[in-house]
């Protein structure tokens, strides 16, 4: 009956929807007689145009949020639909029960809306959900007496957790959206809790198998979360705590850094793609590693990570370093693992200004040993051979900070004693241990080659081993996001002198100059 | 003080010269010998006697002259000023003044309207009297002072008069011993003869002259007679001018012709072709060694080095196009001709035009030649005052006319070279079309506009007339028109290239067009260059921020690149063009994805033209070496267990990593070296899959012998083995050049024999030498004192102050006494004029009392003798 009608209004008069639903959800409010209303208001729902969605939505929220407020909304074990005619209660009792129905059929078909095609009604379903899990955190709809989770929704929240975390479609931006909710910090908690348990099960079932789609829904709401650093920050209840409550554990931080542990740990228990490997290691420091109450649980997966190799094993670097540097982390090897990173690829890859602003770090200290640093020179310079102009500008110098911290490698630009005479580079590149590869033997004639290298300012960098190193460390800091862009505009940017030299071999023809290569292998047509 | 110093002394000189000084100087009374304390040998002293009452009354006198008038003047607001000229300069003549005053009252009354009034209406006189009544006394007899000895300088005269010369005094004295001989002469004896014969030679010059007056008046007699029957009779004062006129027109012309005649300057002589090889040598010489010094990256001042551009038409003479512009200032009838160059200018341009017209209608060129010929007759005719303009004009004219001629050689050249391909007719159609002259595009459309429709061989003639009409030395806004053609055109060669198919026989025949340009305006050519190749590194990296990696840049901008490196120079350490070109270059080596033959081409492309720009200053280009590593490894067919390792953007296994191989035997036989179209880098039409292979190929063969160029070009670096160790292992081990055809096997063979197999061993290295420094000199330092008496010891501007404030010092000191003597003086002079004022009163006090008591005595005698009777 009432989706026909519903069907004729919006035949006949299409810009009334709005008004018929808002006049409904007056006449449901208004008295009890018209609760057969809300199914026309739940019709609106189901609609295929997107506005009537969202004015459905807006509505339900209005509807339920004062139908909870008045409390005509059946709290406790609800039974089934079917036994609620058969069942001997009083009427009063049996409205506030269908009222109930409808509010879990609401909230189903909410949930279903959030795989909308379209995101305003999706975000529009999200909203509208977590306004009415806050009107139910206001008036809960369990008994309180036997609930340990206070009287947080904890169900709906769960739900609607279940629901962004979809393994089948892409909810990245529904789930930024609800970040804005995570800043509540029991809400924060909750949602914690119930990703680790989904994931859990979904991990259980899938045995192994990666789950692309699931995973990046999974990592973009964990991403999302930002966790309180101290106590006194967690202020923003969803559900008002009171004096009562004191082991209530959402209002703990401990607590919250406890389920953070739990929930970022079954996560990497997974099976992760690549990229989702980098993802992680690239917040890892920031912002996972320092709100974990147990750090050192990490290592396994960082050292697993620092393994594998490649830009894998670069962005592992970061999380080590942490907790190297803040929880003695005693790591084996450290130095050669970092010695045999560097590749030529290292130049190309993406993270490379961390690399090396890590490399910087660990290689800052004046305790080690002059071996190690001439290896770590060496290799270096040696790689520069492939580099290209931008990293160049920031390596030279790198080489010569590492030179100028340490005197005793400065035989690798000054070898005074046996000068004259020509010997072999006793350097081995293939030697994966920097204390067997002779690199504090060797000079750095790759700085040497560099010297004519195209770039003048590569040339004039490279041109500084030819004078003792000044005492003072070049700050590479700044060069080290360096692009081949900026390099061009500060080319440009030089204010040019007012003669601008000239071919004086005069062209006249395209492929025929003085020294020739093109020509020799392309021709015109 | 000095001026008044010199001054005073030469007063005091001349009273000291005059005779009355002798008679001071001798009073000793009037001496004041000043005392001195040591006598100073050698020194000269002014001082010593000075002659005080001498200088007072001289000073007193001067302040009588000035002060004293002044004062008397004080308070007294008229005055009258005598503006007579030079009444109270002495130092004029009185005949000069009467002359100057009679020239300045003609100028007064000689009016404007009377400017070109050549004195017919007003007589002219001499002391008084008529000229022109004179004129008929002109041929009086001349006196005989005026002809006598007019010139007679011979060498007898001389020695008789002074007994000088020396050959001439010897020659005659043995004439004179010859004559001698026969009778002796004395001295006196000679001269009087000397004096008879001069006096008899005068005599009888002045007979003849007599004579020749008599002819001449019987002459002007008879023509008296005659005169009165010629009908027509002409005043003879007016014929007399006709006479005159033209002649000393000629004359003046001359003068000025003289006077403003651009001084000859002895033209250089003709140029064997030896010398002119020789000359064009060393300029080519001196130009590869700044070249070389750029390449080191020498860092010139600036200041030092003036750039000299040389037009494409220049002569190398010299000569230089710009000043051109500048008017020659010229006068005509005494007023200043601004205007007049210019109006000549636009007379020619206009005559150029209509030359044009008619030339389109094929007439004879000849016929306006002398056309012009005869324009430049009346020229001259017109206008004889302002030959300078004239001249000026005329060489614009040359040279304007050289430039076309220029044009229409080209024209002939090419009509002729098409005449001999024997396309005729409708090409024949398009070159009549075309006109001479162009205005410069405003934009590139328009530009696109004005070429789109021709052949490339007249979009070149277009560009060459356009640059022509617009040369920055026939117009102001000219030069901002040709820079932005640069622009236009190098934007118009990026749409032929990226245009399918790409054009690039055109973008071939307007490179002479863009190199000239380019030597026009270089600072202008090079910031175009830079924006292009900014804003394409600009998008490149939007892409690559975006995708993480780009495409490989586009025909145009390989086109662009490879434009740069013929534009500029590529060898410099650092050039404002070239050097971001490179970086362009390393970027798109670097970043760009290889998924396709055509990316490889692009990238062979960059890989050539990079090798090409380091050729000469043998600069390491380590993104060269990686690409062509990558090239060599897309070859390679097995890739397990290499022994090297790839550098992004290739990888070591993966999608596009067999994109070179070639796995057809066949093909490898029938494969012939031939160049690959540059098209090749956009598009590639390979239909079967034996092009595909021979394509494959033909990039090899492109990539091994760039490998053997770069290694020809980095074997003298340090690191020589260990750059090329990667593809030594792989040209040695992994690639299959037995498949390959024998040119490959060559190729490798050469690349392999360069790079040694164990690295070339090296000296280690060691800090540049450094001068040591030198200890510091304990020595004091000696200075020598040249000049005693002298201020000295501190540096130069503390003396000059010095000097000043002493100056400054004295002057003041005089100033104040010089003060102080006009305050007494003037003080003395009012006393003088109180006491004389006093005197007076009292003087005619006393006549009145003494007026009074005759009176009042004859009063009384009267008196008495009244009472007396």
């Amino acid at each position: 009956m009432a989706p026909s009608r519903d069907a004729n209004v919006s035949a006949g008069n299409k810009t009334n929807y709005k008004r018929d639903i808002s006049a409904k959800v007056e006449l449901v409010i208004g008295s009890r007689k018209h609760a057969n209303d809300i199914f026309d208001v739940l019709a609106y729902l189901q609609s295929d145009e997107e506005k009537r969605v969202v004015c459905a939505a807006h509505a339900c929220c209005r509807l339920f949020a004062a139908l909870l407020e008045r409390g005509d909304l059946f709290v406790g074990q609800l039974p089934g639909e079917e036994r609620l005619l058969e069942g001997s209660h009083n009427p009063d009792d049996k409205y506030r029960m269908f009222v109930r129905h409808r509010y879990n059929s609401c909230i189903e078909l909410l949930l279903e809306n959030m795989g909308h095609s379209v995101y305003q009604v999706k975000e529009t379903c999200l909203c509208v959900l977590m306004k009415l899990a806050a009107a139910e955190a206001k008036h809960p709809l369990q008994d309180q007496s036997w609930s340990e989770h206070y009287n947080f929704p904890r169900e709906l929240v769960q739900r609607v957790v279940q629901r962004l975390l979809s393994d089948s479609e892409d909810m990245a931006m529904l789930i930024s959206r609800f970040q804005e909710f995570l800043e509540m910090d029991d809400v924060r908690f909750y949602v914690i809790n119930s990703v680790r348990d989904y994931v859990a099960r979904l991990v259980d079932k899938h045995k192994g198998s990666v789950m692309p789609v699931f995973q990046n829904n999974v990592f973009a709401l964990l991403s999302n979360i930002n966790m309180p650093s101290q106590q006194s920050e967690m202020s923003s209840f969803m559900v008002k705590p009171e004096a009562k409550h004191d082991d209530w554990k959402a209002a703990k931080l401990k607590e919250h850094k406890r389920v953070f542990d739990r929930m970022w740990l079954m996560f990497l228990k997974s099976k992760l793609p690549g990229n989702m490997y980098k993802k992680v290691l690239v917040i890892f420091h920031e912002s996972i590693l320092p709100y974990m109450s147990e750090p050192t649980l990490m290592i396994d997966f960082l050292t697993a990570a620092y393994d594998v190799g490649g830009a894998i094993s670069l962005l592992a670097l970061n999380g080590l370093f942490v907790l190297i540097h803040k929880h003695n982390l005693e790591y084996p090897d450290f130095y050669k693992k970092l010695y045999s990173l560097m590749e030529p690829s290292v130049f190309h890859a993406k993270y490379r200004a961390r690399f090396f602003h890590l490399a910087n770090l660990f290689l800052s200290s004046t305790h080690l040993p002059a071996y190690l640093v001439a290896a770590f020179a060496k290799r270096l310079s040696r790689l520069a051979l492939t580099a290209p102009p931008a990293v160049l500008l920031m390596l030279l110098p790198f080489i010569c900070n590492l030179i100028c911290r340490h005197p005793s490698c400065r035989v690798l630009i000054h070898r005074p004693t046996t000068a004259g005479d020509p010997c072999d580079d006793p350097y081995i590149m293939e030697e994966e241990d920097p204390a067997q590869c002779h690199a504090l033997d060797s000079s750095l004639w790759e700085l040497k080659t560099l010297q004519k290298h195209y770039y003048p300012d590569v040339a004039k960098a490279a041109m500084a081993i030819n004078q003792p190193l000044s005492s003072t460390e070049v700050d590479v800091s700044e060069l080290l996001e360096l692009s081949p862009f900026e390099l061009m505009e500060r080319e440009l940017k030089e204010t040019p002198s007012d003669t601008v030299p000239l071919e004086f071999d005069s062209a006249t023809h395209l492929l025929r100059s003085a020294r020739e290569v093109l020509g020799a292998h392309f021709s015109l047509d | 003080m000095g001026k008044t110093a010199t001054k005073k002394k030469n007063l005091a000189d001349k009273v000291r010269k005059s005779k009355a000084a002798t008679q001071i100087k001798n009073n000793p009374f009037e001496v004041k010998i000043n005392r001195k304390k040591f006598d100073i040998l050698g020194r000269k002293t002014k001082h010593d006697v000075g002659l005080p009452g001498v200088s007072r009354t001289k000073a007193i006198k001067k302040r009588k002259e000035t002060l004293l008038k002044e004062f008397r003047q004080k308070h007294k607001s008229n005055k009258f000023i005598d503006r007579r000229f030079g009444e109270y300069d002495a130092k004029i003549a009185p005949e000069d003044k009467i002359l100057q005053r009679f020239a300045l009252e003609r100028q007064r009354t000689h009016d404007k309207k009377d400017l070109y009034n050549l004195n017919e209406d007003e007589e002219l006189t001499h002391y008084g009297q008529s000229l022109s009544e004179m004129e008929k006394l002109n041929d009086l007899v001349e006196s005989d002072s005026d002809s006598e000895e007019k010139g007679l300088l011979s060498a007898e005269l001389t020695e008789s008069h002074f007994g000088g010369g020396g050959g001439l005094l010897r020659k005659k004295g043995s004439g004179e011993k010859e004559e001698g001989d026969q009778k002796p002469k004395s001295r006196q004896e000679l001269i009087e003869e000397l004096i008879l014969k001069t006096k008899q030679e005068k005599r009888e010059r002045q007979t003849l002259k007599e004579e020749s007056q008599v002819l001449t008046e019987k002459l002007d007699q008879d023509w008296k007679t005659i005169q009165g029957l010629l009908a027509h009779k002409t005043p003879k004062g007016e014929r007399k001018d006709e006479g005159e006129k033209p002649k000393s027109d000629d004359y003046d012309v001359m003068v000025r012709e003289l006077g403003f005649e651009m001084k000859a300057q002895p033209s250089e002589k003709l140029k064997s072709a030896e010398e002119i090889a020789r000359e064009e040598k060393e300029r080519l010489q001196k130009l590869e060694a700044d070249r070389l010094r750029r390449m080191q990256g020498d860092m010139v001042d600036p200041s030092k080095k003036k750039q000299v551009h040389f037009s494409a038409d220049d002569l190398h003479d010299g000569f230089i196009l710009d000043k051109e512009d500048r008017k020659m200032l010229t006068y005509q009838d005494g007023k200043w001709n601004l205007d007049e160059a210019d109006e000549k200018v636009n007379e020619e341009e206009e005559e150029e035009e209509e030359e044009e017209e008619e030339e389109k209608e094929k007439e004879e060129l000849v016929e306006e030649d002398d056309e012009e010929g005869d324009d430049d007759d009346d020229d001259d005719d017109d206008h004889h005052s302002d030959l300078d303009s004239d001249q000026c004009s005329e060489e614009d004219e040359e040279r304007e006319d050289e430039e076309d001629k220029g044009v229409e050689e080209t024209d002939h050249k090419a009509l002729s070279m098409l005449s001999e391909e024997e396309k005729k007719a409708q090409q024949e159609a398009a070159k009549v079309e075309l006109p001479y002259t162009f205005k410069a595009p405003e934009g590139t459309s328009e530009l696109r506009e004005m070429l789109r429709e021709h052949l490339p061989e007249n979009q070149c003639l277009i560009v060459e007339r356009m640059i022509k009409c617009n040369h920055p030395s026939l117009g102001v806004g000219n030069k901002k028109k040709l820079q932005n053609l640069f622009a236009f055109l190098l934007e118009y060669v990026g749409e032929l290239a990226v245009s399918s198919p790409p054009q690039l026989s055109t973008i071939n025949k307007l490179i002479p067009q863009l190199y000239g340009l380019c030597q026009l305006f270089p600072g202008a050519a090079c910031k175009t260059m830079q924006t292009l190749l900014s804003d394409s590194m600009h998008t490149m990296e939007e892409t690559i921020e975006v995708k993480g990696w780009a495409a490989f840049p586009g025909l145009d901008m390989l086109i662009y690149l490879k434009i740069s490196g013929l534009l500029f120079p590529t060898s410099d350490f650092k050039h404002p063009a070239t050097t971001p070109g490179f970086l362009y270059i390393s970027q798109a080596l670097t970043k760009c994805r290889v998924s396709s033959l055509e990316d490889v081409t692009a990238g062979l492309v960059l890989c050539s033209l990079a090798v090409e720009f380091v050729s000469l200053s043998q600069r390491f280009f380590p993104e060269v070496i990686n690409f062509l590593l990558g090239v060599l490894h897309l070859a390679v067919p097995d890739q397990k267990s290499l022994g090297y390792s790839v550098v992004p953007p290739f990888r070591l296994a993966g999608k596009c990593s067999e994109l070179l191989v070639v796995p057809d035997a066949e093909a490898c036989k029938s494969w012939n070296r031939k160049p690959l179209p540059l098209s090749a880098t956009k598009s590639l039409k390979l239909s079967t899959e034996l092009e595909r292979n021979h394509h494959r190929l033909s990039l090899l063969y492109t990539c091994l012998d760039l490998v053997k160029r770069c290694t020809t070009l980095y074997k003298d670096l340090t690191s020589f083995s260990h750059i090329f160790k990667a593809i030594r292992v792989l040209l040695s081990k992994h690639l299959p050049v037995k498949s390959y055809a024998c040119h490959f096997q060559d190729l490798h063979r050469e690349i392999l024999e360069a790079i040694p197999e164990s690295p070339v061993p090296h000296p280690p290295l060691v800090f540049d030498k450094k001068k040591p420094i030198p200890l510091k000199l304990l020595t004091p330092k000696i200075v020598e004192i040249l000049d005693y008496g002298k201020k000295r010891g501190n540096t130069k501007e503390q003396r000059e102050k010095e000097r000043l404030q002493h100056k400054y010092k004295r002057e003041f000191k005089g100033a104040l006494r010089e003060i102080r003597k006009d305050s007494r003086f003037l003080a003395q002079e009012k006393l003088s004029d109180i006491l004389r004022r006093d005197a007076d009163r009292k003087r005619k006090v006393k006549e009145l009392y003494g007026s009074l008591s005759t009176q009042e005595g004859e009063w009384k005698a009267l008196k008495m003798k009244k009472k007396k009777r």
